[in-house]
């Protein structure tokens, strides 16, 4: 018996994945083109599944900093800030986001991941409540378990469902912290912020919003779904990363909470790996600029996000229950998702396939991420390749008078996701 | 097991019989994942219709532990006896 014999059934779930065509869970480019297009097995591919919303990875000015700033600096800083000491650019990085979100202090971690897994764990302790909404994305769920308090979940999006259960734990004692995403990353629907910061208001809890996939993408700002909403004196802590909106990588915490620095002696995700190469700063301070100084980057995402998700929603595909750059179509079951997934690969269209439990609800997810710099001709091929691969394999009816290919299932309907939403339960990432 | 348990686990398995599609045998032995082929998606959405109708917070460290509808009785019943 091996170590690895309890992932047998995993092993068994991967292989009938992989036995179809490409693993989507392996995928290797051989380069890419621009921040909407890689080349894969040869063939130039349309990036379609990558969170690079303002589409800043190839930005001149961000590459610019990053390559002076790795000759002046070094390729990396080997060991942690409490350990090695910090470099000038971790307190600009963190001057820079703290100005820009109009708060006293910033913390920069290794990544968003880790970032949650700092925050959450250190923030509330034994005898606290964490109050997470259900759908929560796995660095939450992971901060929680590496921490000492409480967890409990409220339904996904459900402010009432928060206040029903706050009420429940009125007389203990311990501090409560509630968790929510600005934008959730497997569906694109939206915290109702406002409601949320009501209940938190009144039941006298703490407020944290994940603003990983709203960072550049909401507020008139940029600064996020607490901006937009109007809360931003109501949100205690908020979180993000530079992997999506600012197409680097790490993450951060921002907040106006006294004495917020002790936290850089207790938080152990931040105390105990490597602290960021300047080289990642350089750009991720550049692009921070970048995004203020483009707004129009923004309002061009959004125009990207109405064409394809009105453009599948218009075929009849169950995407989510709002339009934002998160467009994701659900389908019938995993063997379905998968093909679905690899004719729209050989197609030349590169997306996320997710698959339960990493869904909220039992159906796979045919998971799209729009991008400012996608052009309306590689969102319309896109819509075109959907629509063929969705005939064929009888997810949308035939056309009619066309020799469309005989239905290797039955043809599923599609009913707007936020009634599948309802049927079923958020779920554990 | 006490009456307050045998009565909690009564309702429990009351509120699964209705969660569930195919009747099935439920008693305190039956393993909830293993015996109803409940995919977690499930389970979660079960224990947050329980903490409903007991008026109660199940911590999720406390749903780590159950296996068997025995299990997740004491859990609650001892979370009733809390409030
Ligand atoms: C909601 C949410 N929080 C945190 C993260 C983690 O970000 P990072 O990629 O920087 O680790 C992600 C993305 O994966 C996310 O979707």
């Amino acid at each position: 018996m091996s170590i690895l014999s309890k992932f047998a059934p995993l092993r068994q779930t991967y292989d009938q994945l992989r036995s179809v065509g490409q693993n989507p869970f392996e995928m290797v480019f051989e380069g890419m083109l621009s921040s909407t297009e890689g080349m894969y097995r040869g063939r130039k591919t349309i990036l379609l599944g990558t969170n690079n919303y303002l589409g800043l990875t190839f930005d001149e000015a961000c590459i610019e900093e990053s390559v002076a700033a790795v000759r002046a600096h070094g390729t990396g800083t080997t060991g942690s800030r409490i350990a090695n000491g910090s470099y000038g650019t971790h307190r600009t990085l963190e001057k820079s986001l703290a100005k820009f979100f109009n708060r006293e202090h910033c913390m920069v971690f290794s990544t968003g991941y880790q970032a949650n897994l700092g925050m959450l764990s250190t923030l509330a302790g034994k005898g606290d409540y964490l109050l997470l909404d259900s759908d929560s994305h796995a660095s939450i769920y992971d901060g929680a378990r590496l921490g000492h308090a409480e967890v409990v979940r409220f339904r996904h999006n459900d402010p009432d469902d928060l206040h029903k259960r706050l009420k429940r734990l009125a007389n203990e004692p311990g501090q409560k912290l509630v968790v929510v995403e600005g934008i959730y990353s497997m569906l694109g629907d939206v915290a109702p912020l406002r409601e949320f910061a009501e209940v938190k208001r009144e039941m006298g809890a703490w407020l944290m919003v994940d603003e990983a996939h709203s960072l550049g993408v909401l507020g008139d700002n940029g600064r996020g779904l607490a901006e937009e909403a109007g809360v931003e004196a109501d949100c205690d802590f908020i979180v993000g990363t530079f992997s999506k909106s600012l197409g680097s990588v790490g993450g951060f915490c921002v907040s106006n909470v006294e004495d917020f620095d002790i936290l850089r002696v207790a938080c152990r995700p931040y105390m105990f790996t490597a602290s960021l190469p300047p080289s990642v700063m350089a750009s991720t301070i550049m692009a921070l600029r970048r995004m203020q100084e483009e707004p129009q980057r923004r309002k061009r995402l959004h125009e990207n996000a109405e064409r394809l998700y009105y453009g599948l929603r218009n075929l009849g595909f169950a995407v989510g229950p709002q339009c934002s750059p998160i467009v994701s179509v659900a389908v019938a079951d995993a063997p379905l998702a998968v093909e679905f997934w690899n004719r729209l690969l050989e197609g030349g269209l590169y997306l996320n396939l997710a698959l339960p439990p990493a869904t909220p609800t039992p159906a796979p997810l045919l998971r799209s991420s729009i991008s400012a710099v996608h052009t309306p001709a590689q969102i319309d091929r896109a819509v075109q390749l959907f629509e063929a691969v969705g005939r064929q394999l009888g997810v949308l009816p035939p056309l009619v008078n066309t020799t469309a290919r005989k239905r290797v299932s039955t043809p599923i309907s599609a009913p707007p996701l936020a009634e599948v939403a309802m049927l079923a339960s958020g779920g554990i990432r | 097991m006490t009456e307050t348990v045998r009565d909690t686990q009564a309702q429990i398995i009351e509120s699964l019989r209705k969660l569930l599609k195919k009747p099935a045998t439920l008693g305190p032995t039956t393993n909830i994942v293993k015996d109803l082929q409940l995919d977690s998606l499930a389970v979660m959405d079960f224990i947050m219709s329980l903490e409903d109708q007991f008026e109660i917070v199940i911590p999720l460290d406390r749903v780590a532990e159950v296996e068997t509808l025995g299990d997740l009785a004491l859990v609650v019943d001892e979370l009733r006896g809390r409030k």
